[in-house]
Parts: structure tokens; C-alpha cells; sequence
């Protein structure tokens, strides 16, 4: 075993550790956020160096391949967003910062092993280090007379253990029937099983909802909103990302398990994509908390990213992957933009939106590239995206669900709009300036480029994408 | 894939040139603060956008249906797309359109736009790029690209510098044409998938069964008829032009309703030209709804830019009109209308414009008996009212009779009921210069604040300044066009005609390759079409 392939894993236990040991002292909060941001950056750098690397660790129940490296630089580099957008903890009790820190990178060291895990035990077990870092930190939010972030915090746990005991009582029935837990061994008896046992489409289902509840898709979305409203927004901002695109990476390898061909399995992942876009818009357009609101419209998302997992071809799967990564910079930047607007940490509403753009026309931008990103306007990442999905499953003869895709789109787009229209309405109570800090500026201006850049060029990404998938 | 196309044989890439140089001017704006800076920046650079792109008009060979001034680089291999522009003899002139009245929309927008300069620069160039665009595009998804990025700048410039009730008509705006757009998505990727090419005249040289057919029409034609806009999706056209400053509104009278027709052109028709037969008698009874629903809802408007939305709802029914017709005379026709009423109806909202920036108001009765005040601008006035109903000497009679010797060969019936919105034309505009001109009416609102000489007449009279060398200059500029096209629309109808003639060429080939279980369709379709229509 060569260093350099566990590197990124490596790197995140160093920074737990570190941060371990600031916890133990009072550190402040601006070293703090250095010591994390540092880390972050060489937790990316490592996913980077070890990018390429392949390989079976661990008695094959951990792989390295195209796949696993690919969103590990992902994930490391929307760590590093999410740290980098929120210097300053608004939302967290001073006291609890260090250890703030420590758990998202426990949290990110579990999704980290998550991609690359090959074993249904091991997946598990990586997906129980996440969650339960997430557990940890989504109460520790720092406001004076709200328990909503107990709620949320409960509701998280509890429906996350229900999606664990499902997810493994799935395996169970896979494994009785596969009599196997290492998913190479699955990727040779599931297609066949499929056909045969109505039992394995049962298990695999169950198998998959442990990661529908981490995607919020239909019918595991019902703690979204609230959990979103109940944590702090930096909290949001990760759990609306990380999690999500590595739930896609281990969707992408479970359904290429089934194999090719149509089964019920499609139908009924199609039925799901279907609810949770149509769920998803039509509840976005009732709210008016903006975390509420884009918890909804993830749940809408979840379901055009499933559309493109249900193409099982490399196309469907890259773009799937390419969607993802785009939805991670389109979120990140409408979180960064309720972060930098909400002066203590607290949750804002449209109202909070009025005349962003007098008070700062970069911040109403880059809202503005966020939401109409996630509504697919060209030439941003989300109509790109959105194009090669509805191209992969077009390919597959799904008209009706794209139809269906399409005109949920046209009904997002209202609650997009909404945003933005409040962001750049007039106002006539005088409000302050939000001042920007220059990193915070250049956040926002990256935000910007890269949403609009990786929309006109999806060369490269998908490049990789594609090589990620063949690879598999 | 070359034998659709005539390279770009000039210096430099023309139509790249085209589209970059207002990027890159947004780009440099956003640096300035001075306003009148950024006024005269805004103004070099859609100039110096008119004058690159002047070279389409000179150096345009009006004797081949290929497309030409073409780039081809390769942009995106994984699933073929490549960038690919150039002009025929259907969209070139619409180019040109484009780039000449880009300054006039900045200098009409010179006192106008008092907030927010900088922006407002920076999202009327990022549109005129968006809409060149559209009508260089040779490749599906490079269209819908502009097609839809467009929308963001213009609901941005009626959002931010729109009137009262800017909220909502930005929004229906939006949402009318992002719902009617989306569908356009998925015809395009359907039209991928069949045949393996966004390159559009590779798409219009497969033949394809005609219930695949009529599904793509029907896909590209709500996204053209809600742009064009065509009754019954017209409704969001009062609202976006009513409250949109005067820059907005020209863009929208001149070129952003061009690009339904234009989509009908190069899309439906050519692609789904079996389909397109089945539905001419649909698509003729909703232009003449157009036309005559259109004319009757202006007859009774009151505000004067909602006079003018609704006789654009008219004019452009004759333009599909003309496009359904399926002869020379009528696409010509079609091509031809929608020029003009770019140069004219853009020219009447610049007018209403100037007395709204001086009497803020746009009530006709506020506005009555302007005939003393303000004699140069009434000249102007009524030389672009009388164009707009097509008055012979002026351009709009050129392209209203061919649609109208077009209609009169084809279906008598038709050509008839045209004329009927014609006349209501006439009528409307006549009443509006009628009231505006000559009415004696002391119901003044103008506050005459702007100009500091005020009271001097009792009665709540005071005197409007009349237009100044700005506003003269805009003015006089499309006065020349609304005579050159009038007495000598040649040079104009002859770049066009080849392709024209190709163009419906490719529809009877289209036809007549049908399959014969298609006919039965169409047969069905048409049937009951005509019942409905009356013809």
C-alpha cells in the first residue's frame, strides 16, 4: 500500500486531530477558521495528488478508482468552500467552535471513505461516521430563544437511523440472497437476481433508501425542511451539499450494479424522480424562509439527478456526476449569500432580501447566478446539466419524464425568480451596507465565474466524469 | 457538413466579432462610474458593433441559399456540438437590425434611465450579444443558449427600470417565455437523439415520420408563438411593454418579437415541413385572430404604449401570416414586416418615450394638442403612425401588400379578413395621431419641471420643449429607413429572395416525401383545421 492513496483520508484524521487539540484549549475564532481552512486546502491537495491512484485496500472492501478519486476532490473542495464561505461561525456558540471544526471534518472523513468503500458493511460504516458527526453538530447552533435547532436535530437523527435500519435490513436480504457482501461479487448475481427474485428488487430497494434519505429524495425528504430551517446556515450549507453529492457517487455505483436493462427498479426510481421534482417545486413555492425554500428545491433537484442515475449508461451517470458538481457551487453560493446577508446567524426570509442590491450588488449577483443557475438559464452549469440529463434519458426513450422534468422546471422557475426579484427590488427603507471582506468578495466573485464558466465549457468536467464512470 | 456552408472569406471573424465586442464593452463598463461615461461608452460601443457588422450588408452574396460568413470550431466533441454561426438571406437582415438599433435604444435611453447607469449599460450590451446570437446560430443547442440567456438581462431591464407595476409584468414576462421555451429543450434533444446532430441544416435535410414531426412542431411552435406573440399567448406583451423603460420596449418591439418568426423560419418550417402543412390552417386562423383581435383591443387603449403593444400583436399576426402562407410572396412578405416593424413600432416607442420623459404621463388624453408645442416632433410622430398602418410610400405598405397578394392567392377568404385588421390599423393609429396632434384638450398632466420654463400660459398649459439634435438625430434615423424601404425595398427583398425560394423548396420536398399514412393525418388535421377556420 502506497501512502499517497490514503493521503486525502489521511490529511482529514490529521486536521480532526489537530482540532481535537485547539478543542482542548480556547483558541480564537480566527485561528481557528485558519487552522480549518488550512486544512482543508491540503485535504484538497491531497484528493488532488492521489487523484489517478487505484487500487483494492483492506481485504477489497475499499477501492480507489476513477469514480471514488474524482468526488473526493469534490468533497475536499466543497469542504473547503463551506469553510472558506463562513469565517467568522456567526450561527455557532463561541464555546463549541473548535469542536464545530472538528466534527465537519469527521463528518467529510466519513464521506470521504464513503465513495471509495466497496463492501456493504464498510459503506455502512462510513455513512454512520457521517451522520453521526452531522448528528453532533446540526443542535449547536447559537440562538437565544429558539429550540428549532433541537427539533432539527432530532428529527435528523431519527429519520436517519430509520433510513440506516432500512438500508440495512435491505442488505440483509441481499446478502441471504447474493450470499455476499463485497459488491464485486454483487455486480456479477444482482443483474440475474433481479430478473428472478422479487425479493432482491425489495432489498434493493431498501438498500438505496439509506441514500435517498442522505439525497432527500421522495419518499425519505420529509426532515429536509425542517432540518434545514433548525440548523445554522453554515450547517445548512454543508448538509445541503456534501452529503447529497456523495449519496449520488454511491447511487451511481449501487444502480450500475442492477445492470442495463429495465426492471421495476427503474419504474420505480422513475416514480420517485418523478414525486420528489413535483413534490419539491410545488412545496418550494409556499415558503418563505429561504433555507426552507432551497431545502424544497434539493429535494427538486434530487429528483432531476435521479432521472439521469435511471439512464444506467455513461452519459446518464456523467451527467449525473457533472449535475452534482454544479449543484454543489450553485448551493454553496446561495448559502454564502444568506450567511454574509444574516447579521447574528439567523434564518432569513424574502423580506431580508428587499434591496440587496443597494446594499451589495455583488452579493445580489452572485444570488442571482445561484438562482438562475438552479432554474437552468444558459449559460450557467444548471442548464448544461439539465441538458445532458434530459439528453441521457431522451437516449433511453424516457419522453414522459422529461415532460414531466421540463415543466417542473417552468414551475421552479417562479420560486428562483422570487429571489432574485427580491434581491433586486427597490426599497424604500433605508438600509445598511453589507460590507464585504475581500476574501468574501473574491468567494463571491468566484462563485460567479465558476457557475457561469463551468456552464459554457463542460469540456473537461465531463471529460472526467466520463473517465470516472468507465472506470468503475 | 461543409456543403451547407460558405466560410467566412473576410479578415476577421465577422460574426464572432459581433457578438464579443458588446461582451467585452459590459465587461469594461463595469469598471466605470461616470455616467455620461458610461452613456457615451454604451454608445461607442453598439457603433462600433453597427460598424463590424456593416460588411454582412456590403458583402453579402444575395445569389446562393447557403449560409455564409460562417465559423465552425469545435466546442464541446463528447456529443458533437460544435460552435458554429453564419447568416443566410433569412436572418442576416435581422442581424442587421439588431446592430442598428442597439445605439438608438442607448440614446433614447439618454435621459431616461436615471438610476443604476452602470447596469443598465452593462445588461443592454450582454442582450444585444444574446440577440445577434440567435440569429447566427447554426446549431440547436448554441441557439437555445441565447434564446434562453437572453431572458435573464431583459427581465432584468424590466425589473429594475421598469414602471409602477414592474413586478408583476417582469415576471409574467419571464415566466411566459421560460415555460414556452422549455418545451423547445426537449425537441432539440429529441432531434439529437434521431439523428445524431445539432447542426441545424443537417436536421433540416432528415426526413422524419409525421407524428414525430407534428410532436417537434407543436414543441417549437408554442415557444415561437408565446415570443411572437401570438393570440392566445399574447397577453404578456401589454404588461412587459407597458412597464418597461423606453430602451426595453424598443428591444422588444424590434427585435426580441422577431425571433418567433424567425424560429418559425428556420425551424419549423424546413424540419417539420409535413407537419407544418397539417397545421396551416390552425396557424392562419390564429395569425387573423392576431391581426383582428389585436387591432380591436388597441382601438380601445387609452395609454399610449399599450396602443402600440397591441398593434404589435396585430402586425406580427400578419407575419405569420405570411410565413403560413408557404409562397415566395408571403415569407418575403413576413421577412420584410418584420423589419419594419422593428424600424417603426421601435421608432414609436422612442416618441412616446420623449413625451413621457416630458409630461410623465402616457394617457392619451394627457398628451392631447401637442400639434403647437412641439411641430418637429409631431412630424415625426405622425410620419411613423402613418407607417405603421402601412400607409403606400412608407415601408409598411411594401410588406403588408405582399403578405396580402400572398394571402389573396392562396385563400381569398383570408386575404379578405386581413385587410378588416388592416383597416382597424388605420383606424386606431389615426385616432391616437388625431388626439394627440389636433385635440384641443386642457386636461394637461405635464409638469413642465424638467424644462424650468413653465407657467406662462394660464389654464395649466405649458410649453414642452421640443426635441432636441439627440432626440432629432434618433428619429431622423429611422425616418430614412421607414422611405428607403418604401420606395425601394429592392435591395432589401433581393438578398432575400434566393433563400426564400430554398426554403420553400424544402418544404414541398419535405412534403412530398411524406409517407402516405402521414397524408391521412394530415388529411384529418387539415380538415378539421379548415372546418374551424371557415375556409
Amino acid at each position: 500500500m502506497n501512502i499517497v492513496q490514503l493521503l486525502p483520508e489521511l490529511v482529514l484524521s490529521a486536521m480532526v486531530l489537530v482540532l481535537f487539540g485547539t478543542s482542548l484549549t480556547t483558541t480564537r475564532t480566527e485561528s481557528l477558521n485558519a487552522i480549518a481552512l488550512v486544512f482543508s486546502a491540503l485535504s484538497l491537495a491531497a484528493a488532488i495528488l492521489s487523484f489517478g491512484q487505484q487500487g483494492m485496500l483492506f481485504y477489497d472492501t475499499y477501492r480507489l478508482d476513477a469514480l471514488s478519486q474524482l468526488f473526493k476532490v469534490i468533497i475536499t473542495f466543497g469542504l473547503f468552500l463551506v469553510i472558506f464561505a463562513a469565517p467568522g461561525l456567526k450561527g455557532i456558540d463561541a464555546k463549541i467552535r473548535s469542536e464545530y471544526y472538528m466534527f465537519l471534518a469527521v463528518g467529510t472523513l466519513g464521506l470521504v471513505c464513503l465513495v471509495s468503500s466497496y463492501e456493504l458493511l464498510t459503506i455502512l460504516l462510513s455513512l454512520e461516521i457521517s451522520a453521526f458527526a452531522l448528528n453532533v453538530i446540526i443542535p449547536f447552533r447559537y440562538l437565544n430563544s429558539s429550540r428549532t435547532q433541537m427539533e432539527a436535530a432530532i428529527k435528523y437523527f431519527l429519520f436517519g437511523v430509520i433510513g440506516t435500519g432500512i438500508m440495512l435490513y435491505g442488505m440483509s436480504y441481499i446478502f441471504g440472497l447474493a450470499k455476499s457482501t463485497y459488491l464485486a461479487d454483487l455486480a456479477k448475481t444482482i443483474p440475474a437476481l433481479l430478473q428472478t427474485e422479487p425479493l432482491a428488487v425489495v432489498g434493493m430497494i431498501m438498500l438505496l433508501c439509506g441514500f435517498f434519505f442522505k439525497l432527500s429524495l421522495f419518499p425519505m425528504h420529509f426532515m429536509t425542511p425542517d432540518v434545514y430551517e433548525g440548523s445554522a446556515n453554515e450547517t445548512t450549507s454543508y448538509i445541503a451539499t456534501l452529503p447529497k453529492v456523495t449519496a449520488v457517487a454511491l447511487l451511481i455505483r449501487l444502480v450500475s450494479l442492477t445492470g442495463v436493462e429495465f426492471s421495476q427498479l427503474t419504474w420505480l426510481l422513475a416514480i420517485f424522480a418523478v414525486l420528489s421534482m413535483t413534490v419539491g417545486n410545488l412545496s418550494a413555492l409556499a415558503q418563505n424562509d429561504l433555507k426552507r425554500l432551497l431545502a424544497y428545491s434539493s429535494i427538486a433537484h434530487a429528483g432531476y439527478v435521479t432521472l439521469g442515475l435511471l439512464s444506467v449508461n455513461e452519459l446518464g451517470f456523467s451527467s449525473a456526476i457533472y449535475y452534482m458538481a454544479g449543484y454543489l457551487l450553485m448551493n454553496l453560493a446561495c448559502f454564502f449569500v444568506i450567511y454574509q446577508l444574516s447579521a447574528n446567524g439567523e434564518n432569513l426570509t424574502f423580506d431580508s432580501l428587499r434591496g440587496l442590491y443597494k446594499r451589495s450588488p455583488l452579493l445580489a449577483f452572485t444570488l442571482a447566478a445561484g438562482a438562475f443557475g438552479m432554474t437552468g438559464i444558459p449559460p450557467t452549469v444548471g442548464f448544461t446539466g439539465k441538458f445532458l440529463i434530459f439528453t441521457a434519458a431522451i437516449q433511453k426513450g424516457l419522453y414522459a419524464l422529461v415532460i414531466i422534468a421540463v415543466i417542473n422546471a417552468a414551475i421552479s422557475a417562479f420560486y428562483y425568480l422570487k429571489m432574485v426579484r427580491a434581491a433586486y427590488m427597490t426599497t424604500d427603507e433605508p438600509s445598511d451596507a453589507v460590507a464585504l471582506s475581500l476574501p468574501a468578495a473574491a468567494l463571491g466573485v468566484f462563485f460567479i465565474v465558476a457557475i457561469i464558466a463551468t456552464g459554457i465549457l463542460p469540456q473537461s468536467i465531463i471529460a472526467l466524469a466520463r473517465q470516472a464512470v468507465a472506470g468503475m | 457538413m461543409e456543403k451547407y456552408l460558405i466560410l467566412n472569406t473576410l479578415d476577421y471573424p465577422i460574426l464572432s466579432l459581433t457578438m464579443i465586442i458588446p461582451v467585452l464593452g459590459a465587461l469594461v463598463c463595469m469598471f466605470m462610474k461616470n455616467e455620461t461615461a458610461l452613456k457615451v461608452w454604451g454608445l461607442i460601443v453598439t457603433l462600433i458593433t453597427l460598424a463590424v457588422s456593416i460588411p454582412l450588408y456590403t458583402a453579402f452574396d444575395a445569389t446562393t441559399p447557403l449560409y455564409q460568413f460562417v465559423e465552425n470550431r469545435p466546442w464541446f466533441p463528447a456529443i458533437n456540438l460544435n460552435y458554429v454561426v453564419g447568416v443566410d438571406g433569412i436572418s442576416v437582415l435581422l442581424v442587421l437590425l439588431t446592430t442598428f438599433v442597439m445605439p438608438l435604444c442607448i440614446l433614447c435611453s439618454w435621459r431616461y434611465i436615471k438610476t443604476r447607469m452602470r447596469e443598465f449599460i452593462f445588461v443592454t450590451l450582454l442582450m444585444e450579444t444574446a440577440m445577434i446570437g440567435v440569429f447566427v446560430s447554426l446549431n440547436t443547442v448554441l441557439f437555445y443558449i441565447f434564446w434562453e440567456g437572453m431572458l435573464v438581462p431583459m427581465y432584468l431591464i424590466i425589473a429594475v427600470w421598469g414602471g409602477p407595476r414592474k413586478d408583476y409584468a417582469s415576471i409574467k414576462f419571464f415566466l411566459y417565455t421560460f415555460t414556452g421555451s422549455i418545451f423547445l429543450l426537449v425537441a432539440i434533444i429529441a432531434l439529437y437523439i434521431t439523428t445524431g446532430t445539432f447542426f441545424i441544416p443537417e436536421l433540416m435535410d432528415h426526413t422524419y415520420p409525421f407524428m414525430f414531426q407534428l410532436w417537434i412542431f407543436l414543441a417549437f411552435a408554442l415557444s415561437f408563438a408565446i415570443k411572437m406573440p401570438m393570440y392566445p399567448f399574447h397577453t404578456w406583451l401589454p404588461a412587459a411593454h407597458v412597464e418597461a423603460p423606453t430602451a426595453g420596449s424598443v428591444i422588444l418591439a424590434s427585435i426580441l418579437l422577431k425571433m418567433g418568426g424567425y424560429g418559425f423560419l428556420r425551424f419549423c418550417l424546413p424540419i417539420a415541413p409535413a407537419a407544418t402543412m397539417a397545421c396551416v390552417p390552425w396557424m392562419i386562423g390564429l395569425s387573423i385572430v392576431s391581426i383582428i383581435f389585436g387591432g380591436y383591443l388597441a382601438l380601445g387603449q387609452s395609454d399610449m404604449k399599450k396602443l402600440i403593444a397591441y398593434s404589435s400583436v396585430g402586425h406580427m399576426g400578419f407575419v405569420t401570416l405570411g410565413i403560413f402562407l408557404l409562397n415566395p410572396e408571403g415569407i418575403k412578405g413576413a421577412i420584410l414586416q418584420m423589419i419594419n416593424h422593428g424600424v417603426t413600432t421601435g421608432a414609436l416607442f422612442v416618441c412616446v418615450g420623449l413625451i413621457y420623459e416630458r409630461t410623465h404621463s402616457r394617457e392619451i388624453s394627457d398628451n392631447s394638442a401637442l400639434g403647437m408645442m412641439m411641430p418637429l416632433f409631431v412630424t415625426f410622430f405622425g410620419i411613423f403612425s402613418l407607417s405603421s398602418f402601412g400607409f403606400p410610400g412608407t415601408n409598411s405598405f411594401v410588406s403588408e401588400i405582399l403578405v396580402l397578394v400572398g394571402a389573396f392567392r392562396e385563400m381569398p377568404v383570408v386575404g379578405f379578413l386581413a385587410i378588416i385588421g388592416a383597416i382597424l390599423a388605420a383606424a386606431y393609429m389615426l385616432r391616437l395621431l388625431q388626439k394627440v396632434v389636433w385635440n384641443t384638450s386642457d386636461g394637461h398632466a405635464h409638469h413642465g419641471d424638467d424644462h424650468g420654463h413653465g407657467d406662462g400660459h394660464g389654464g395649466g398649459h405649458h410649453v414642452l420643449a421640443d426635441l432636441n439634435l439627440r432626440e432629432i438625430g434618433t428619429l431622423a434615423f429611422l425616418t430614412f429607413f421607414v422611405f428607403w424601404i418604401g420606395f425601394y425595398p429592392k435591395p432589401l427583398l433581393g438578398m432575400m429572395d434566393v433563400s426564400v425560394n430554398h426554403l420553400i423548396q424544402q418544404v414541398n420536398a419535405g412534403m412530398a416525401c411524406a409517407p402516405t399514412a402521414a397524408l391521412d393525418h394530415f388529411a384529418m388535421i387539415k380538415g378539421i383545421g379548415a372546418k374551424i377556420a371557415g375556409m
